[in-house]
């Protein structure tokens, strides 16, 4: 079993702006070496390697600038979003199991100044599930998972006060956090409630920021990272979940469109756990629309089916609540890289210096998108 | 044209009887020939039964809307003169995963913004007809039922 086995010893990551000079090369190579600064080990020592494949820099390119030793294990995992915990918890077993001893997953994103992916899609490709989505005009992320939240929101009684509560929740993060986007740019109800459509029901403060950026962790044996310049940071359990029937962004043609991956990475992840939901002090989840958290909460079994948009009521996912979520302020308003920086906020919490720090945290749940197939580890300290 | 041209799936051998059929104002998906489970979207494999026998089954062309997303700009070219509009989900009277996206109009040649998206109900019964966006390539539209 994987159980603390291995650990996180650094994490390094760029700034976050809208738009950056420097290539996605450069970013990248300049948040792997910040992480292995932070762990106080040196390139030649890495031999593993992993991130996302929509990832633009391959292991060639990232192991010739940042001076890599002799490179052993490397992998890359697919479904954008659903990638970023997959990436820390396939160099874990791969720690674990020796086929690598210091690993390296990073991702490095130039999505604030480059192009929309959806945006190049005009042409549909033979085949491909979405040649039964387009066509009818369902076109972006944003209007596939719009889809679902209209439905979610029928089901349940969700309404658009709950996916505010989200909107507000990373913004007060992300006001405290002095590397986030938003840092200075509060936001309230009103603003939430008159921002322009994106797709109904969501609007603008629904989506994630457009951001460039690179983060980038280091993962070791349990051993080696108790002799590292930071405190280590278990990685205590790890899943992935694809379930049967699932299709991806487009998930309308199985029984419950509603009961997504994240449900499967669950069952997985807490099988091989000691803490439970109701123990876990902190969670990092990912959140490239705010309805992804309400879903989440429900499949990481932090409240009952259909409860989710209730337990964002009164506060429960800011800090001083009974589940502070991103507490950078998450894709929504600190940076969105794919989902990385709540990896590297996770590690903050455990480390406990976050700068919406929760008081005594021994563990935190990070996730990837529900939506797409996805991943999530469980650090503590 | 009351509506800008969309876009057009290739026609590929797995969607190809879908697209005949929508040329003679029929409905047809594919379906395991072996064990009957519907194939949508469809695939050589029946995952029930392994068979790669598929047939493709007149439907009744009938269903109720499961949901609704009203896009507004950024969009494709294709479909900014036309935003904001409807795309539905329609679950299919035969079986209830059997869903198709589409948008709603009041009937032929209608545009697929001319409901007011105000007025759609999730659960709302609708039937299908078909709009040609090309000698090719008809796709579904629906219609109050």
């Amino acid at each position: 079993m994987l159980k603390d086995k291995t650990a996180i010893a650094g994490i390094g990551e760029t700034k976050f702006a809208k738009k950056l000079g420097p290539s996605e090369l450069e970013l990248a190579s300049e948040a792997i070496v910040m992480a292995l600064e932070d762990a106080g080990i040196d390139a030649k020592e890495v031999d593993g390697l992993a991130s996302y494949t929509m990832e633009s820099n391959d292991e060639v390119a990232v192991a010739r600038n940042i001076g890599a030793g002799e490179i052993s294990f490397f992998s890359q995992i697919h479904y954008g979003g659903g990638a970023g915990p997959g990436c820390v918890g396939h160099l874990a077993m791969a720690v674990a199991t020796g086929q690598c001893r210091v690993g390296v997953a990073w991702r490095s994103r130039k999505r604030g100044s480059g192009k929309r992916p959806w945006a190049s899609q005009s042409v549909l490709e033979p085949s491909v599930s979405n040649c039964w989505t387009r066509p009818w005009g369902l076109l972006r992320p944003v209007d596939e998972i719009g889809l679902l939240t209209r439905r979610y929101m029928h089901e349940y009684g969700a309404t658009r006060e709950h996916l505010c509560n989200v909107a507000l929740a990373a913004r007060k993060h992300a006001n405290r956090n002095p590397n986030a986007v938003m840092h200075d740019r509060p936001l309230t109800r009103e603003d939430y409630m008159k921002a322009r459509w994106i797709s109904e029901p969501l609007c603008l403060f629904d989506n994630c920021l457009e951001t460039d950026g690179a983060l980038a962790c280091v993962v070791v044996s349990a051993e080696r990272a108790r002799d590292c310049r930071q405190k280590p940071v278990y990685i205590h359990s790890f899943g992935q979940g694809l379930p049967p029937e699932h299709n991806t962004m487009q998930n309308y043609f199985c029984d419950d469109p509603l009961r997504g991956p994240a449900w499967t990475c669950a069952a997985q992840l807490f099988r091989n756990s000691d803490i439970q939901p109701a123990e876990i002090d902190v969670a990092q989840l990912y959140d490239a629309f705010s309805p992804l958290i309400i879903l989440s909460l429900e499949g990481y079994g932090f409240c009952k089916r259909g409860e989710g948009a209730a337990f964002t009521e009164g506060g429960a996912i800011e800090l001083g609540g009974r589940l502070p979520v991103n507490t950078s302020g998450g894709g929504m308003s600190e940076a969105y890289v794919h989902g990385f920086n709540l990896i590297n906020e996770g590690v903050r919490q455990m480390r406990g210096s976050s700068t919406s720090q929760v008081e005594g945290a021994e563990s935190c749940l990070v996730t990837a998108g529900e939506g797409v197939p996805t991943s999530a580890v469980l650090l503590r300290n | 044209m009351s509506q800008a041209r969309g876009l057009t799936p290739p026609i590929d051998e797995l969607n190809a009887p879908f697209y005949e059929a929508a040329r003679a104002g029929e409905l047809q998906l594919m379906q395991c020939a072996k064990c009957e489970r519907y194939l949508h979207p469809p695939r050589p494999m029946c995952p029930a039964c392994h068979s790669t026998a598929t047939r493709w089954q007149r439907m009744s062309g009938r269903g109720t809307i499961w949901s609704f997303v009203v896009p507004h700009p950024p969009l494709l070219p294709e479909f900014m003169d036309v935003a904001p509009y409807a795309v539905i989900a329609v679950t299919l009277a035969e079986h209830p995963a059997l869903r198709l996206l589409g948008n709603l109009v009041s009937g032929p040649g209608g545009a697929i913004n001319e409901i007011d998206p105000a007025t759609i109900r999730i659960g709302e019964p609708v039937r299908v007809i078909f709009e040609p966006l090309t000698p090719e390539i008809h796709l579904p539209r629906w219609v109050r039922a």
